[in-house]
């Protein structure tokens, strides 16, 4: 079972007074691995850089590091392809107790980006929060399994959360978020990953789109999606990293497209730039995940 | 040997009566068996021999080396930050050079050994996989920074200059107690501790057979030139700026060794390189001597809300486009964890024990460790584990001897158990004394050196000598500076002469001239407008006085005059109900911030001048009565700019920097001037304006002598605005502005003519041509912005 989409992603940035000299690393190309595969397409700016190279950064997302030399009004980074997206059946849950979760990962040993080392401490945007390592710990007990104990702690903090785009900003942290119970898709994944860490299991951000299915009846409209943002959780040896939407309240599926891996948004952030500017600046965001008609099922 | 030379024996016992170094502890002066160490014998000798009024003035003399050269640190509390003396011990440690030769030995087997680590740790990760090191205190460490894994520097090292913190343990072995590799500091203060040591005992540090530090910066500075590769290319040395605790080294160090001293802002990575922006446009630079903490470096790819940064820098490294010393990243060395396994490692990598040992330290993320750490509490400090701080540098969540530094916690048993993995433990290990001389007594004082290393092409070389430690009081947790602890030279004494080295090598061949170095923008930026502050500063002063003596005169504010004066110096921010005003405070700050951005290309006495004047104005604020007293004390202020000015005009080197200096003065004084000009000058003005306007143009005997006969309009204006000899008219300062500007330009690219250079010649001719009677107050504020158009200009070809 396989889906194709055609993406589009473009992000842009307007300045009151022109910006100087500009430099910016972008995090805009899906990921290829055994979910999800790039067919096709490539990250490109408007207008065109004076320097750039591409690289892949140390959890294995593809990045641009892009310069303008001259002084820009706008500047857009856009993303256009098409990308394989194939999911298997959920199977059983044989992720391990919580219990022995740590003996686990103490007997990993690596440094290499999948291991589940990096998703325990604390990291740039997530600190160690009491309040919230007292919520999950209240949902878990050592006898639970790690991914019934994830999907509990996801399915609580969505119960939690409303969705309020008006709530919270991109630096918003996570015991702010979690304390108004409100915010995007941002903050619920920055704080179930506060929450999973508190309770021992390893946890990520993950970037990316999700398809959107327009209401019955009315058309899809053009742009009108958004990036979206899940959580990777480590279950065990045996089960690994398991991806899930606490947004939604789901595993995630075929309808999510990953850009990007890290441990929290900073790792991830499509567009880090630094843009010296005198005045103001505007964003905007165009999102489209549109399915290629014949290729699902 | 004659007996006469020695201090007769009964003085040195009497120096030596109250010296009781604590029991079960190693002492640097005293053998175990109370005798004094041979290589102690002749400062001993000497001290004993001196009165108290005689060793008084000898650390005098240290204590004025250091306040002349403005040696200081920064010190941050919960109130701020202040600027602190140094706290200078000074008597040196003494350590015989066979002893050093070993204690060095085993410092380089571990700077190898740090380096083998750093390069497996951002390389093929095998401690971790061979079980050697725990992944978790890897990737739990916020210094092991993701985004150099896979690097390879492109000098072939990570690590260029390391420091080691070594003390001596109670059987009288060196362990070291931690390792600096992130950006060690203290290099530059051995070497101020030292002059300032020599100046205490002129008359014996010149026999005494201490070797000498300068040989080892001279290594360590053509090292550095050595990474270069294109010889076109510099050295720099990063810094975080003024703000930081040890800016004084940076900027000291920056000028011992001739590099340039940079901020991250100076920086710029461009395609291929990266570059400095100076005066003269993007330079190149390829080797950085980071002062700065890594993950500040790059806002792209590290900490992404430094403001200190350089963006693109990390991809400049992996691209090998430079060289850093040390490479970023290197802090993960840091932690106090990696005590625990630094032995361990070392026997495994090369068969051979660590020459040296660390402090022993337990990890309590492993059980047996954890259990071991708390049956033995009595003899534990107990810290976080990635900590960098050393293990005396206790905060409130310390342990020491089974009891929490801090307020009640919860039991340490459960504490262990709970936050083991975060936690370790280290022996509470007791330090050596060495001599301080407290008051007129010689009393023992914990003690602890920091050694520095440097990478040579031919391998690590060890600074002969170093920076100690000293404890105030007896309890060696008060060793830091911050917990009023004190720094002292290490003199390392051979038996045979030293050969007494400087930092250059001696002149053989034909003379030749070094080429001034480049000046980067910033600095230039700064010079620009601490002249321009001062000058303003300075117009305010003069405005005020005109304004008290007038208040004396009438004795009330009913007169039209003052109103008007009232009114001018509000225009500017001022409150004239302020005898000393805020504002004018501010402008002596804003001054002194920008000469602090710029302490390694301002002169000692200069920083001291104009300290001494925010320090003056400051004392005014609030005590000095309207009037008579305020105009002595503008008076006063101005004896101290006029000191000010002085120095910069006749000790100051002219090179581009006094240049913008100057050109900040000028353009400022002429803006004033014009500003008073048309404000006084204008018929509408009050009687009595014009005599403010020669006061406060310093030109009230000039204009008695040139104008005996009446004073009018167009005297004032011709004397203030158009004398070409009159160094306070406008014309003068255009007169400065269009020479210094040509001086610039001398280096630069001939031919057409620069924006800056037509627009300071067209107000010049103006000016030059211009009859008094033309110069209407509107056209003065036209002039005026002209004036302002030059600035404009200026900043745009030299300062951004």
């Amino acid at each position: 079972m396989a889906t194709d989409y055609d993406i589009r992603l473009e992000i842009t940035y307007s300045y009151e007074a022109p910006a100087g000299s500009s430099r910016t690393l972008l995090r805009m190309l899906p990921l290829s691995n055994a979910v999800q595969q790039l067919i096709s397409g490539r990250v490109s700016t408007d207008p065109d850089p004076d320097f750039r190279r591409d690289g892949a950064d140390f959890f294995g997302n593809a990045t641009s590091e892009i310069a303008h030399d001259r002084p820009l009004t706008e500047i857009a980074f856009r993303f256009a392809g098409r990308v394989r997206r194939s999911g298997g059946m959920p199977g059983l849950d044989l992720s391990t107790d919580l219990g022995r979760l740590g003996e686990e990962i103490a007997a990993i040993r690596g440094i290499g980006p999948q291991v589940p080392h990096h998703f325990l401490g604390a990291s740039e945007r997530i600190r160690h929060e009491p309040r919230i390592a007292a919520f999950a710990g209240a949902l878990v007990a050592p006898d639970m399994s790690a991914l019934a104990a994830t999907r509990a702690i996801a399915h609580e903090l969505h119960e939690r959360f409303e969705f309020d785009p008006e709530a919270t900003e991109v630096t918003t942290p996570p015991i702010a978020a979690f304390e108004a119970r409100r915010g995007v898709c941002q903050d619920i994944s920055h704080v179930t990953i506060a929450a999973l860490r508190a309770v021992g299991i390893p946890a990520g951000y993950v970037s990316g789109f999700l398809r959107t299915r327009p209401p019955p009846g009315q058309p899809r409209l053009e742009g009108a999606d958004a990036m979206h943002a899940w959580v990777r959780a480590w279950c065990g040896a045996e089960t690994g990293w398991i991806e899930i939407d606490p947004t939604n309240d789901l595993l995630v599926g075929t309808d999510h497209v990953a850009v990007a891996i890290g441990r929290d948004y900073a790792d991830v952030a499509p567009v880090r730039g630094s843009l010296r500017s005198e005045g103001t600046h505007t964003t905007s965001h165009k999102v489209d995940v549109i399915p290629c008609a014949g290729r699902s099922g | 040997m004659n007996a006469t030379d020695h201090a007769p024996d009964d003085l040195a016992a009497a120096l030596l009566q109250g010296y009781q170094p604590p029991s079960g502890v190693a002492d640097e002066l005293l053998q175990p068996d109370g005798r004094v160490r041979p290589v102690w014998q002749p400062l001993i000798d000497l001290l004993a021999g001196q009165t108290p009024d005689e060793l008084a003035q000898r650390f005098a003399r240290g204590d004025q080396h250091l306040h002349d050269t403005g040696v200081y640190y920064r010190q941050h509390s919960s109130g701020g930050s202040t600027l602190r003396d140094w706290p200078l011990s000074h008597i040196p440690v003494m350590i015989a050079a066979e002893e050093w030769q070993r204690l060095s030995e085993g410092l380089i087997q571990r700077a190898d050994l740090l380096e083998h680590v750093m390069a497996d740790l951002y390389g093929p990760g095998d401690l971790v996989a061979d079980g050697l090191l725990p992944a978790e205190l890897v990737a739990r460490n916020p210094e092991w920074l993701r985004p150099i894994v896979g690097m390879r520097p492109r000098s072939g090292h990570f690590l260029h200059f390391l420091a080691f913190e070594v003390g001596r343990s109670p059987d009288g072995s060196w362990l070291v107690l931690g390792d600096r590799t992130q950006a060690p500091s203290g290099s530059g203060f051995a070497l101020e501790n030292r002059m300032a040591t020599t100046r205490v005992f002129p008359d014996l540090f010149p026999n005494a057979n201490v070797r000498r530090l300068a040989g080892f910066f001279r290594a360590f500075r053509d090292a550095m030139n050595g990474l270069r590769g294109e010889s076109a290319s510099r050295v720099a040395i990063l810094t975080p700026g003024q703000h930081t605790d040890t800016y004084f080294e940076h900027a000291y160090i920056a000028r011992y060794l001739g590099f340039l001293l940079l901020e991250c802002e100076d920086l710029k990575a461009e395609q291929g390189r990266l570059t400095v922006r100076t005066i003269d446009g993007p330079q190149p630079v390829s080797v950085l001597w980071r002062r700065l903490d890594s993950r500040f470096a790059d806002p792209l790819e590290l900490d992404e809300s430094s403001a200190l940064g350089t963006p693109g820098m990390v991809a400049a490294l992996r691209a090998q486009e430079l060289t850093m010393l040390n490479c970023l990243g290197s802090g993960v060395l840091e932690a106090r964890a990696m005590m625990a396994f630094l032995p361990r490692i070392c026997e495994r990598l090369t068969g051979q024990p660590l020459k040296i040992p660390n402090i022993a330290t337990w990890w309590c993320g492993q059980t047996a460790e954890r259990g071991f750490v708390y049956d033995n509490l009595q003899r534990m400090m107990i810290g976080r584990a990635l900590s960098t701080d050393l293990p005396f540098e206790v905060d409130a969540l310390t342990a020491l001897g089974g009891d929490f530094r801090g307020s009640a916690q919860k039991p340490i048993g459960d504490w262990l158990e709970t936050d083991g993995a975060n936690l370790v433990g280290q022996e509470a290990v007791t330090l050596s004394t060495t001599p301080a001389m407290i008051g007129t007594d010689l009393v023992p004082r914990p003690a602890l050196i920091r050694v520095f290393l440097a990478r040579t092409p031919e391998g690590w070389t060890v600074m002969p000598g170093g920076y100690a430690r000293i404890g105030r009081t007896e309890d060696p947790t008060a060793l830091s500076m911050k917990n009023g602890g004190s720094v002292a030279d290490v003199w390392v004494v051979s038996d045979a002469p030293v050969i007494a080295e400087s930092l250059s090598l001696r002149q053989d061949g034909p003379f030749v001239r070094r080429l001034p170095g480049v000046l980067p923008s910033r600095a230039a930026d700064n010079l620009y407008w601490l002249g321009r502050y001062v000058e303003r500063a300075e117009a305010r002063v003069r405005e005020l006085r005109a304004y008290h003596l007038r208040l004396e005169e009438v004795g009330h504010r009913e007169m039209p005059l003052i109103d008007h004066l009232e009114r001018y110096l509000e225009g500017f921010g001022v409150d004239p109900d302020e005898p000393v005003p805020m504002a004018v405070l501010e402008l002596f700050d804003a001054a002194q911030g920008c000469a602090g951005k710029v302490r390694d290309r301002f002169s000692t006495d200069g920083w001291h001048a104009l300290t001494d004047l925010a320090f003056t104005a400051r004392g005014m604020f609030n005590r000095v009565r309207p009037g008579d007293e305020a105009a002595r004390r503008m008076t006063e202020l101005l004896r101290k700019l006029a000191g000010f000015a002085g120095l910069v005009h006749d000790n100051m080197f002219r090179f581009a920097g006094w240049r913008f200096l100057t050109m900040g003065r000028a353009l400022e004084r002429a803006d004033q001037m014009l500003s008073a000009l048309a404000a006084l000058t204008d018929p509408a003005a009050p009687p009595g304006s014009l005599d403010v306007a020669i006061e406060v143009g310093d030109s009230v005997m000039t204009h008695r002598r040139r104008y005996p006969m009446a004073s009018g309009c167009n005297t004032v204006i011709d004397l203030l605005a158009l004398d070409a000899d009159n160094p306070r008219s406008v014309l003068f300062q255009l007169d400065v502005l269009r020479e210094q500007e040509a001086m610039l330009t001398r280096t630069r690219e001939g031919g057409a003519m620069s924006d800056l250079a037509r627009r300071i010649l067209l107000v010049h001719t103006d000016l030059s041509v211009a009859a008094p009677d033309a110069m209407t107050p509107a056209r003065l504020l036209e002039t005026r912005g002209a004036i302002r158009d030059i600035s404009v200009a200026l900043t745009a070809r030299y300062l951004s």
